[in-house]
């Protein structure tokens, strides 16, 4: 039985994919929950349906404690996605809230509900090891996620740092106005 | 699992499409999207899930009850899709829905892709298991046709399972017609 050695597999990495210097902040300290909360409350999401993850779980306090935003916990992330489509028919505003490993699990679900349902769901994508990468050495996220979220068409934008916070609210508005499906990929 | 006393599967519709209130959403997908699209003109709250994802009815229902409060969400689902999406139900049952109903059509079997069998499992322990406390198991036409109603009415999240015959030859169901002008119709019902 032989074993496949992918010796970097970081070096799989290519065209305008491109890492970041090394470093090792933590994306929790990117954005607290209570901004968090305050941008989705602010342009209007209804629901948050969420897996969560060390980083954007810290956020579940201040979403549920907005008052205005009701959390939908589910148990695998290709839930999230058919979960957010129902939400959008019945007539809210849901935001799907997962780590890029997740986003890995729900292609079959991306599929049909942004693609063959047409239903705009936007995102928050914490992308592991962007900013910290001493943590998991090569980790393959790196290598996977931004062509994961090129296949499945969905318009993204890279968040890295707390003066961005404006970038993930006038995404979300542009592709809600554009009726699209979107992503803030959260540096972690 | 003995065959002799399933439920045939257009009976078994054919009860809920009688039972149905006509505010009530009902999802489909499947082997019982194809027949409940012979049984006669669509509803305008029928959500013909196809095409689908693996086993996703359930959480597009979980949306809908969480969106439409006041509205009634029956999920028409097969063991093998629920088998597929199992931890939906524990997913249902935490978000507390009190107005979605999960009918599973347990026939043993992938239908429509020629009746390999699916895993065994008891599907109403499962739901039990998951916190659903409103559990109906149905393994004849009788008693579903008369309990039907009452198992819908009661307090939710409901799960219902039914002893299905396969459908010997099939297949999976044709779409009705494109997915984006159909999502549009069903949104547009939803708001009346």
């Amino acid at each position: 039985m032989r074993i496949f050695n992918d010796s970097d597999p970081l070096a799989g990495r290519t065209g305008s994919y491109t890492l970041p210097p090394s470093q090792t902040r933590q994306a929790a300290q990117v954005f607290s929950g209570d901004q968090i909360a305050s941008l989705l409350s602010e342009v209007g999401v209804t629901h948050v349906i969420t897996v969560p993850d060390s980083t954007i779980g810290r956020w579940e306090p201040a979403i549920e404690q907005s008052g205005r935003i009701r959390l939908v916990r589910v148990c695998r992330e290709g839930e999230a996605w058919q979960v957010a489509a129902g939400l959008y028919l019945g007539g809210a505003t849901p935001l799907v809230m997962i780590q890029c490993t997740g986003l890995f699990e729900s292609g079959d679900a991306i599929r049909n509900a942004l693609h063959d349902w047409k239903v705009p769901v936007f995102s928050i994508v914490g992308y592991r090891s962007y900013l910290d990468q001493a943590k998991l050495p090569g980790d393959t996220c790196l290598v996977f996620t931004e062509p994961i979220l090129d296949a499945w068409k969905i318009d993204y934008r890279l968040i890295t740092s707390p003066s961005e916070l404006h970038v993930i609210r006038d995404h979300f508005l542009s592709c809600r106005d554009a009726g699209k499906p979107g992503a803030a990929l959260i540096g972690e | 699992m003995t065959t002799t006393s399933r439920i045939q599967l257009k009976s078994a519709l054919e009860t809920l499409w009688r039972s149905r209130r006509d505010d009530e959403v009902v999802i489909t997908t499947m082997g019982s999207a194809r027949e409940w699209m012979t049984l006669g003109e669509p509803h305008a709250l029928d959500f013909i899930l196809v095409p689908s994802a693996m086993g996703h009815g359930t959480s597009i229902g979980l949306g809908l009850a969480l969106a439409q409060p006041d509205k009634r969400v029956i999920v028409c689902s097969g063991d093998g899709s629920l088998l597929m999406n199992l931890g939906s139900l524990a997913s249902i049952v935490a978000a507390n829905v009190p107005n979605l109903a999960v009918i599973v059509f347990d026939n043993g079997v992938y239908e429509v892709t020629g009746q390999q069998p699916t895993a065994n499992a008891d599907f109403c322990a499962v739901a039990r298991a998951c916190g659903f406390d409103s559990v109906h198991p149905f393994t004849d036409s009788t008693s579903w046709s008369n309990g039907a109603r009452s198992a819908l009415d009661a307090k939710g999240p409901t799960f219902v399972s039914l002893n299905v015959e396969p459908v010997i030859g099939g297949t999976a169901p044709h779409s009705p017609g494109p997915t984006a002008a159909r999502a549009k119709r069903f949104m547009e019902a939803l708001r009346r």
